[in-house]
Parts: C-alpha cells; sequence; structure tokens
C-alpha cells in the first residue's frame, strides 16, 4: 500500500460514458492480487473532496503502468474523465483482497461473470488465470450494443459470451440467462458487478465462487466503518459479524457475506 | 524545551495534534503508514458496553466541503476492546484517549469505570454528541442538566480526566459547557458533527439509510471556531478543538479561538498521512510568524477583542 502521485499516460472514451485511462508511476508494480482497488483523488479540492475507489483493470509492471475503466457517474468521475495527459492524479493502494487464484491449476476452468463497470477487475483476472493454464470462459452483461467494452480483449484470453437487456447484441436478457444456458463444467466463478447481479449469479451457481463488492466509502483503509457488510455468519477467531469491504473485500467467497 | 509541547489534564502531549474518534478505528491501520508515536495523542473510535453493528449502508454521503456519516457508533463492545485493541496500543508512549458511549447512564458509567483502569488509558473523551443513534449519544448532549448529570456520574466512576464532546446541535452550547464544567469535567472536545441531509435526485430518497447523518469537514470549521471562542471565554477547563481541520493555518485558528490541542478527523480519509504532516508544518509555521511557542497563542483572540473593549 502506497501513496504516489501517478501520471495519466493515455485516457479515452471506449463506449458512451466509459473511459480507460492509464496512470504512470511506481505503484503499479506493488498490485498483489487481481480485484485489488486504488483509492483516487481526482483532485485536491472540496468538491469532490473524498477519494474515488475505482477497480485495476490491468498491469504493465515494466512499465508502471495501471489501467482503469470506469463509468463517468457524477462529479469525480466527470472531472477525471477531462483530465489530460500528464496531468498527475494522487492514488492510495493498491488496497484490499483481491480474487484468490492460487487453488485454481492448469486445465482447470473458470467462468467469470462481469456486468457493466464490474467488467474491468475480471480482466486481469482472466489474464492472470491464463497465464496459469486455466480455461476463461467469460460472460459479460451489458444494456445494448453499443455499451460493449473489453470483448474483443476477453476473447484473446478465451470464450467470450456477451448478454444484453435489448437483445441488440449475443443472448437476450442478463447474465444469468447465459450461464442457465452453459454447456462447460468449470471447477470455481469470479463475479463482479451490481448488487442484484451478484446476488442472481450466487444463486444459479453452485460451484464455489468468489463475488467482488462495492460500497459508498470514507477512508478505503478499514478506519472509518462506512463501508461494512454483513458476515453470514461470526468469524470464528474474531467473533466479528460484519466485515469491512474496502479492506477484508471488495472479494469474498460467495456465501461468506450477505448481499 | 519542545514549542510544540502541550499538557492537558492527564495529557502530556509533544505536539497539539490528534486524530479525532472514529476517523482513526483504534489506530491500527494507520500504524501501517506511520509511527503512531508521533501523534500528540491517539484517541480511538467510540467504545460502549455492547458489541454493536452500526446502521446500515449507506453509511456517507460526500458534500461540498464535507462529508455526512452515520455510522451508528459500530465497535466491538468493551470486553473486546479491553482484550485486543487496548493490548495492542500498548507498544506506543502518546497517551490514548477513549471516546466513551452508551444507551443508559448506567452504559456509560460502564465503560468509563472499567476503561479508566487500564493502565494505557489516560483520558475518556464523554459523546454526548453522536446524531447517528437513537438512544444515548446527541440525547445527552441538548439539554444541560441531562448533560451535567451524566458528567457527574461519569466523573464518579473514572480514574481518570473526563473531556465531555459537545454536540453544536444545539442553542445555546455555553450554557451546556458551563453546566459539565460545574459537574466535574476536566476538558471539552468540540466540536462532534452537525446533522444533515443529502437526497438522490435519481431515487428522491435520502442517499444515507439513516436518512440523517453527521457533517464533518472543511465545511463546519467556522461553526467550531465561533463555539470555540465563545465557549472558551466562559470556561475554565480546555479544550479540545475540531471541526474541519485540513491545513497548518487551521491548527493555529483553532488555538487562537481558545483550543489547547486539536483532533483530525475526515482529513485523514483524504490523505492517511494528514497527521504527521500537519505536526511537522507547524513548527515551520511557528517560526514564520514569530511565536515562540503554542500555548502562546491559545485564546489570543478574544484576549486581543476584549483589549480593544477596553479601549
Ligand atoms: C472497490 C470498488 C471498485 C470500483 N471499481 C470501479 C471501476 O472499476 N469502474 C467504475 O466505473 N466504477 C467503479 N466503482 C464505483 C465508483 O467508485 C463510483 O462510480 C464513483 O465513486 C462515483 O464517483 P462520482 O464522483 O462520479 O459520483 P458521485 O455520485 O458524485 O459520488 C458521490 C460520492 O458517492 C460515492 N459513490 C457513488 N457511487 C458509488 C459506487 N457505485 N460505489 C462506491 N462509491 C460510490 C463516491 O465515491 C463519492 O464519495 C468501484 C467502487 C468500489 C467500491
Ligand atoms: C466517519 C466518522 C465517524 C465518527 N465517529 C465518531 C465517534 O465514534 N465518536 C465521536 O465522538 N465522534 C465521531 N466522529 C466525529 C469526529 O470525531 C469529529 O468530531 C468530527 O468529524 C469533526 O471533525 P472533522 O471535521 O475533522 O472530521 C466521527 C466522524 C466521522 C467523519
Ligand atoms: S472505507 Fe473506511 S472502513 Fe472501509
Amino acid at each position: 500500500m502506497r501513496l504516489e502521485n501517478m501520471m495519466i499516460t493515455a485516457q479515452m472514451e471506449i463506449a458512451p460514458k466509459i473511459f480507460q485511462v492509464t496512470l504512470r508511476g511506481a505503484l503499479a508494480q506493488t498490485l498483489e492480487t487481481p480485484g485489488q482497488f486504488i483509492h483516487v483523488q481526482i483532485e485536491k479540492s472540496i468538491d469532490p473532496m473524498l477519494r474515488r475507489p475505482l477497480s485495476i483493470c490491468d498491469v504493465d509492471m515494466d512499465k508502471q503502468e495501471l489501467t482503469l475503466i470506469y463509468r463517468v457517474e457524477g462529479k469525480g468521475t466527470k472531472r477525471l474523465s477531462e483530465k489530460k495527459l500528464g496531468e498527475e492524479v494522487n492514488v492510495l493502494g493498491p488496497l484490499g483482497e483481491g480474487f484468490p487464484i492460487e487453488e485454481v491449476k492448469e486445465n482447470d476452468t473458470c467462468l467469470l461473470v462481469g456486468g457493466g463497470v464490474g467488467i474491468p477487475p475480471l480482466y486481469y483476472l482472466a489474464k492472470q488465470l491464463v497465464k496459469k493454464g486455466a480455461n476463461v470462459i467469460t460472460i459479460l452483461g451489458f444494456r445494448s450494443e453499443g455499451d460493449i467494452f473489453l470483448e474483443s480483449e476477453f476473447e484473446q484470453l478465451g470464450k467470450v459470451i456477451i448478454t444484453t437487456e435489448d437483445g441488440s447484441k449475443g443472448t437476450l436478457g442478463f447474465v444469468t440467462d447465459a450461464i442457465h444456458d452453459l454447456t462447460e463444467e468449470y471447477s470455481v466463478y469470479y463475479t463482479c458487478g451490481p448488487k442484484g447481479m451478484l446476488r442472481a449469479v450466487e444463486n444459479s451457481i453452485v460451484s464455489p465462487g468468489y463475488i467482488s463488492l462495492e460500497e459508498r466509502m470514507g477512508c478505503g483503509v478499514g478506519a472509518c466503518l462506512a463501508c461494512v457488510c454483513d458476515l453470514a455468519e461470526a468469524n470464528v477467531e474474531t467473533g466479528k459479524v460484519y466485515a469491512k469491504i474496502c479492506s477484508d473485500g471488495p472479494v469474498f467467497k460467495a456465501g461468506e457475506v450477505i448481499i | 524545551m519542545n514549542r510544540l509541547e502541550v499538557n492537558l489534564p492527564g495529557l502530556v502531549m509533544k505536539n497539539p495534534v490528534m486524530p479525532a474518534s472514529g476517523c482513526f478505528g483504534f489506530g491500527q491501520e494507520y500504524a501501517k503508514f506511520y509511527d503512531l508515536n508521533r501523534l500528540g495523542a491517539i484517541c480511538v473510535k467510540a467504545v460502549t458496553v455492547e458489541r454493536r453493528s452500526g446502521n446500515p449502508t449507506p453509511r456517507v454521503a460526500e458534500t461540498p466541503g464535507g462529508m455526512l456519516n452515520a455510522i451508528g457508533l459500530q465497535n466491538p463492545g468493551l470486553e473486546h476492546v479491553l482484550q485486543h485493541e487496548l493490548p495492542w496500543l500498548e507498544k506506543y508512549e502518546s497517551p490514548i484517549i477513549v471516546n466513551v458511549a452508551g444507551n443508559l447512564p448506567e452504559d456509560y458509567m460502564e465503560v468509563a469505570r472499567e476503561i479508566s483502569k487500564v493502565k494505557n488509558v489516560n483520558a475518556i473523551e464523554l459523546n454526548i454528541s453522536c446524531p447517528n443513534v437513537k438512544e444515548g449519544g446527541i440525547a445527552f448532549g441538548t439539554n444541560a442538566q441531562t448533560a451535567a448529570d451524566l458528567t457527574e456520574k461519569v466523573k464518579s466512576v473514572s480514574k481518570v480526566p473526563v473531556y465531555v464532546k459537545l454536540s453544536p446541535n444545539v442553542t445555546d452550547i455555553v450554557e451546556i459547557a458551563k453546566a459539565v464544567e460545574s459537574a466535574g469535567a476536566d476538558g471539552l472536545s468540540m466540536i462532534n458533527t452537525l446533522l444533515g441531509m443529502r437526497i438522490d435526485l435519481n431515487t428522491g430518497k435520502p442517499i444515507l439509510a439513516n436518512r440523517t447523518g453527521g457533517l464533518s469537514g472543511a465545511g463546519i470549521k467556522p461553526v467550531a471556531i465561533r463555539m470555540i471562542y465563545e465557549v472558551s471565554q466562559k470556561v475554565q477547563i480546555p479544550i479540545i478543538g475540531m471541526g474541519g481541520i485540513f491545513e497548518v493555518d487551521d491548527i493555529l485558528e483553532f488555538m487562537m479561538a481558545g483550543a489547547s490541542a486539536v483532533a483530525v478527523g475526515t482529513a485523514n480519509f483524504i490523505d492517511p498521512f494528514a497527521c504527521p504532516n500537519l505536526i511537522d508544518g507547524l513548527e515551520e509555521r511557528l517560526d514564520e510568524l514569530g511565536f515562540d511557542s503554542l500555548t502562546s497563542i491559545v485564546g489570543r483572540s478574544s484576549a486581543l477583542c476584549n483589549l480593544n473593549h477596553v479601549r
């Protein structure tokens, strides 16, 4: 975990309101697991004031670069999208516990399920899984054909199934429809996206899996208790009944927390 | 002699800066960034008798110049804090202040009695100002008599000095400050957060699950300054000032208004090094302004104004 100014070396709009930005700095080399995030101070200002949590989508250790993909939602992400090359943002990270991949073995098949801006952290995960010799099947859910991003990037890593809510491309409906249609067997799944989607995915799959959660944050480091969620069962070691998404998560074992 | 040193009841501080309660957990997270011995004191999260799981999320909402929070006094409970959090802090020599909360006076008394026996606890901060719980908290801090009664009860069981943390959500804060002073408070902490609300335009509903929350951050600083300025002229006990401290000059402003030490809350979230950076900047700024020591500026503002009145 470090605090450093990182320089914007690339930024472009890859779908309506969806931006891809690349940040350069030594912090990039300290990423531990896919699924970790950074807490970005977009400007030293009083509005926006708080840092914004954004997932790490890709890392280039040699070039010391991190790539993020974000949707313009409000003030903070809007300002970020207006930043020019060469400008700096202050970054705290990498934060949190990401997707565990130690147990995945060569030739295992892993299912990745992402919805909207929950997709980015799955990309570096997919790369790491492929590096271990695993097979990756990715289901990506979007609203409509025009919203699609990262499709060709994921295609280079394995089979990709697109779902759109309006049926303009791929399977009509939600990611869970594609999960039901799936004929392949898989040993583990990983998912990130809106809460409703996570709930539905968790309910439709029996294999073990990992889910990545979002919550509004203050500190990002576990000190303020803004970002908690309830544990399904109290932790046997600590007796705790909650988990902090910023430091115990954002990734949890499916069933471990109540979503 | 260390120019930044401040001595308050129970607290020998090498500098006037401490993290504010609830913004620093029990120290463990920020200890990953710097040595906590750099801090003038360490003020930890509110402790209640029983373990509390707090309010539903979302618990924070940003506002221009600040944020609303409705954590709801989530904490692991007295027993756990005695067994784990306080022993972990033993390796640090900075004085420790424990924020104490509860539903009933008996709850406050039990926490104060047990916590004040712990050898590394130097003072208690009596939280009669949390706006985010239905019982206790602010309910004790908006009426002078109730606040005084609770202070007296807690004083009767505490083995360490008691600082009463005041709420700004009152019409006459001076009245409450005087009442708790008469009841035996050793010091005051002020201010806690201001009650506020934000509405999500997409849903038409409040952003916070608790609907309302406490406003902290730069936006509340003038309110804190005004209250400290007024209260410090009417009480003899020292004040720990807080509310929107982000810069070195904010600390000096609080001290000139009448605070003897300061606490930094929200700023930690934006910069995890906020406290040590402020401490580093303080000495330099004293030189620039030509002040020999920090204590010499405490209450300077009211002293100067009163002088002008005499003329
Ligand atoms: C661990 C984590 C990883 C994330 N990764 C990504 C990502 O890779 N790409 C992406 O597009 N988005 C991601 N998000 C969501 C992103 O943080 C929010 O969209 C962003 O903070 C909105 O800021 P804003 O200023 O544009 O919106 P505003 O609505 O103006 O923000 C106001 C406040 O609410 C907070 N907030 C609003 N929406 C969210 C949200 N969904 N989650 C958390 N805080 C929120 C903001 O941080 C800010 O404090 C992630 C969230 C978390 C918790
Ligand atoms: C997330 C958060 C949690 C807080 N929790 C507590 C608490 O447990 N007890 C307490 O007395 N004050 C609590 N406070 C209030 C702060 O200690 C402080 O009085 C207030 O935030 C003003 O200072 P600031 O503007 O520097 O943040 C909390 C504030 C925040 C932002
Ligand atoms: S954001 Fe502060 S504890 Fe998670």
